[in-house]
C-alpha cells in the first residue's frame, strides 16, 4: 500500500490552517446536530457578480421596518423578529408551524463590504442584499513593464 | 420557542411535475374559531399569481409557483437553502363554504379563510333523561 509521508509534503504543512477551520466547522456542525440554533435562521443564499456579493434569505411575513441590516468590515449582520400571530379568545390553534420568534445571524462575507452602498430588498417575502466590495480592497492589477 | 428544524421539507409525496423543480412542503398555521378555519402558509417567493388553492369535496390543495430562481449573471457562491415549488394537501374535517373562502397572498405567506358552511354549525344536542 501506499503510503506517503505527509508531513514531508509541503502543501500538507501549508494547509494546516485551513484544516484547523475545518475541524472548528465540522465540531459546531456535530455540536447541535438536530437541533437547528437560531444563528442559522434565516438560512442563507450568497451569489457573486463582478465584485459584489448578493445575499438572499427567505423570511416570509415579516415587517421589513423591524429588520435590522448592518455591516462592518466583512461582517453582515441580519436581526430581527418574526410576527406571532396573536389569536382572539375564541380562535384555538389546530397547528402551528410557523413560529420562530427573534433571529440574529452574522455572517462572514469573504471581503471588506462598501457600508454605503449596501442596498436591501423585499419582496415576496424574500430578503435580498446587495454588497459591494469596498474599492481599496479590489484586487490590483499588476502591469509587466 | 421550541426548537424546531428549520430547514425547508421537500415534499417527496407530491406527485412528479412537468417543471424541473424540487416541490416543498409550506409550514402552516392552522387555527379556527366557530365560524371559520384560518390557514397561514409560509410560501416565500409567491405572490397572488402563482398561487394556487384548490377544494375538491374535502381536499384542500395548495400550490405555488416560484418563478424568480437564480439571480442573473451572478454565480452562487454559498447555499444554504434550495428554490423550488410549494405543495401540500390537507383533508378538511368540516364542511366549508367554498364561495366564501377568502384568499390573500402579502410577503409571501398565504392567508385562507375558510368560513365553515351553515350546516355543520355545531349544533347543541339536549340530553334526556332516560
Amino acid at each position: 500500500m501506499l503510503r506517503p509521508n505527509l508531513w514531508r509534503d509541503r502543501s500538507f504543512a501549508e494547509a494546516i490552517p485551513d484544516m484547523l477551520q475545518l475541524q472548528r466547522e465540522m465540531n459546531r456542525l456535530f455540536s447541535n446536530v438536530g437541533q437547528k440554533s437560531h444563528q442559522d435562521y434565516p438560512a442563507v443564499n450568497i451569489w457573486e457578480k463582478d465584485d459584489t456579493a448578493v445575499v438572499t434569505a427567505e423570511l416570509p411575513g415579516i415587517d421589513p421596518e423591524k429588520v435590522d441590516i448592518s455591516v462592518s468590515g466583512e461582517t453582515l449582520t441580519i436581526a430581527g423578529s418574526l410576527l406571532t400571530e396573536i389569536l382572539a379568545q375564541n380562535e384555538t390553534y389546530l397547528r402551528q408551524e410557523r413560529d420562530i420568534g427573534g433571529f440574529k445571524r452574522n455572517l462572514q462575507l469573504p471581503f471588506q463590504v462598501n457600508a454605503q452602498a449596501v442596498e436591501a430588498r423585499y419582496e415576496k417575502g424574500i430578503l435580498m442584499i446587495t454588497l459591494p466590495r469596498i474599492k481599496e480592497d479590489l484586487p490590483k492589477k499588476i502591469k509587466i513593464t | 420557542m421550541v426548537e424546531k428544524d428549520m430547514q425547508k421539507t421537500e415534499n417527496v409525496s407530491a406527485k412528479e411535475r412537468i417543471r424541473n423543480v424540487k416541490t416543498f412542503v409550506p409550514r402552516v398555521d392552522i387555527f379556527e374559531n366557530k365560524d371559520s378555519l384560518f390557514l397561514v402558509a409560509d410560501m416565500p417567493g409567491v405572490d397572488e399569481k402563482t398561487v394556487d388553492i384548490e377544494l375538491e369535496k374535502n381536499i384542500l390543495t395548495i400550490t405555488g409557483r416560484v418563478e424568480s430562481g437564480p439571480i442573473k449573471d451572478a454565480t452562487m457562491m454559498y447555499s444554504e437553502y434550495e428554490i423550488g415549488d410549494y405543495e401540500r394537501v390537507f383533508t378538511l374535517s368540516d364542511e366549508i363554504d367554498r364561495d366564501k373562502i377568502v384568499a390573500t397572498v402579502k410577503n409571501g405567506v398565504l392567508r385562507l379563510e375558510l368560513p365553515k358552511a351553515e350546516k355543520v354549525m355545531p349544533k347543541k344536542i339536549a340530553i334526556q333523561a332516560a
